[in-house]
């Protein structure tokens, strides 16, 4: 089945901010901050790095703790390919699942089949291949993975070009009629002729597709809006800063105002520390690589 | 002659949904609109009518706060809202956070997130006075109650779905779904409203 009512919530969240919450205090902040949406997650992506082990799907006490807290959607994350934590959140009634390689995969081989859920799923990716392939297995809404609990914006600007530039290059073989060409393209990207036709014809992904992993500061926020994505999420940028309300306020200012750099100044001034942050080259695990 | 101009409020929500349909509805009635989007308390300023689309009423009420931009939005003569935007024009909220507020324009009460969760979101062919229409309800409010003077324009399962008000100079239409994401239908009717056609 495909997911329409799922990719309409994600439209109805373009141009806002998810935020990364462990617990109700920490969704209540980001809900006043203007949040539009939270991920509920055991831990916050730089924690998960400093812990190692197996990272899982939340206790379902704390989901249904942060569903009580907030009236804004909540989502939460299962591992790649477990698609029973996938039914487990759906029975929770969580607005979006997040098939996401922040925790560890359960299966190496595949994703979940999403068409099998009512509940939509968002699902990360570093290239228009993976994007497409995700959205034929049924995901509503995509997002570009960078690399999360970094606090380093390189690997999300990276993704998001890549995908910008899949799409041109769509575009420029619809525009002079390659279709052979197009027809290869879906064979590389392993997905069907008509998805590619669409995405070529829209000149965009046919989901909405936000910005995730290393977003830290209001103007990083603003710079993935400028290269063209509908949104961010925002992990352990927040609530690993030295003060997380202003912080998180301040992304929400600078995303909804992402072409006025005044305002974008205006929302960088006095926020304390960011993340401290990490450099690409010395990470133990790149998360990702997991499920492509 | 003053040109005719439109605006749709642009934090976030489903913007450029709203700006395609309005500028289609414009041209199937054959007259010039310019659509803006609106983000600043200055791109208030000339317009004859806002848009407020869907979206999280929260987060709306929010940035319109902390643009400064609140009680100039009371004055716009004409303002049309779908689910988010039905929330903001009503007088009366349900399950509302903690300071949220509203532009108490139009005399309704409304419940947020009434049909439960996005599970519970739904899409349905619904008749109403304008016209017949493919209505797709996510994460919507429900109207509660509506007052005398608000004209009921769609109902689902006796419920109102979409209503209109006039007070004086001033025109507020409320739909709890999208009429944007499936026709121009609403946005014609807006548009008529708006211009006096």
């Amino acid at each position: 089945m495909d997911n329409k009512l799922g990719k309409n919530l994600a439209q109805m969240l373009k141009g806002g901010v998810i935020m990364d919450v462990v617990n109700a205090e920490h969704a209540k902040i980001a809900e006043t901050a203007g949040a539009v949406a939270v991920m509920a997650l055991e831990r916050v992506p730089s924690d998960i790095r400093v812990a190692g082990g197996v990272a899982r799907m939340s206790d379902p006490t704390k989901i249904k703790e942060i569903q009580k807290t907030v009236t804004i959607p909540v989502m939460a994350k299962c591992r790649i390919g477990h698609f029973v934590e996938a039914q487990v959140l759906e029975s929770l009634e969580v607005d979006f699942v997040d098939e996401s390689e922040v925790l560890t995969p359960a299966d190496e081989e595949f994703h979940i089949d999403k068409t099998k859920f009512k509940g939509p799923f968002v699902c990360g990716c570093r290239d228009l291949g993976e994007a497409l392939r995700r959205i034929a297995e049924g995901a509503a809404m995509i997002r570009t993975k960078g690399e999360a609990g970094t606090g380093n914006i390189v690997e999300a600007v990276k993704h998001i070009r890549a995908v910008n530039r899949g799409i041109d290059e769509l575009k420029i073989l619809l525009l002079q009629k390659l279709f052979k060409k197009m027809k290869e393209k879906a064979k590389e990207y392993r997905v069907s002729y008509n998805l590619v036709l669409q995405t070529a014809k829209l000149g965009r992904l046919p989901v909405v597709n936000f910005a995730a992993g290393g977003i830290a500061t209001p103007a990083d926020a603003a710079l993935c809006m400028q290269l063209g994505v509908d949104g961010v999420f925002v992990g352990s940028g927040i609530f690993k800063s030295s003060d997380p309300a202003k912080r998180a306020r301040a992304i929400v200012d600078a995303t909804a105002h992402f072409n006025d750099s005044g305002k974008i100044a205006k929302a960088s001034e006095n926020l304390g520390e960011a993340m401290k942050g990490q450099e690409i080259a010395t990470l133990e695990t790149k998360m990702a690589a997991r499920g492509i | 002659m003053k040109s005719r101009k439109i605006g749709v409020l642009a934090f976030h929500g489903d913007v450029i949904e709203h700006i395609e349909v309005t500028q289609r509805a414009a041209k199937n009635l054959h007259i010039d609109i310019e659509v803006v989007s609106v983000r600043t308390k200055e791109s208030l300023q000339n317009l004859d009518a806002l848009i407020i689309p869907g979206g999280e009423s929260t987060t709306l009420h929010k940035l319109c706060e902390r643009e400064g931009m609140w009680e100039k939005m009371k004055k716009i003569k004409n303002i049309f809202g779908t689910c988010a935007g039905a929330i903001m024009l009503a007088k009366v909220i349900h399950h509302k956070t903690l300071g949220q507020k509203t532009l108490e324009l139009m005399d309704i009460e409304i419940d947020r997130n009434a049909y439960g969760r996005q599970t519970e979101s739904f899409d349905k062919d619904v008749k109403t006075s304008l016209g017949n229409i493919h209505a797709v309800f996510i994460r919507a409010p429900r109207i509660k109650r509506v007052g005398k003077e608000v004209k009921i324009l769609a109902r689902n399962e006796g419920e109102t779905i979409a209503c209109e008000q006039k007070i004086g100079n001033y025109y507020y239409l409320a739909a709890c779904f999208h009429p944007e994401l499936s026709s121009t239908l609403f946005h014609e009717y807006f548009i008529k409203k708006v211009y006096q056609m």
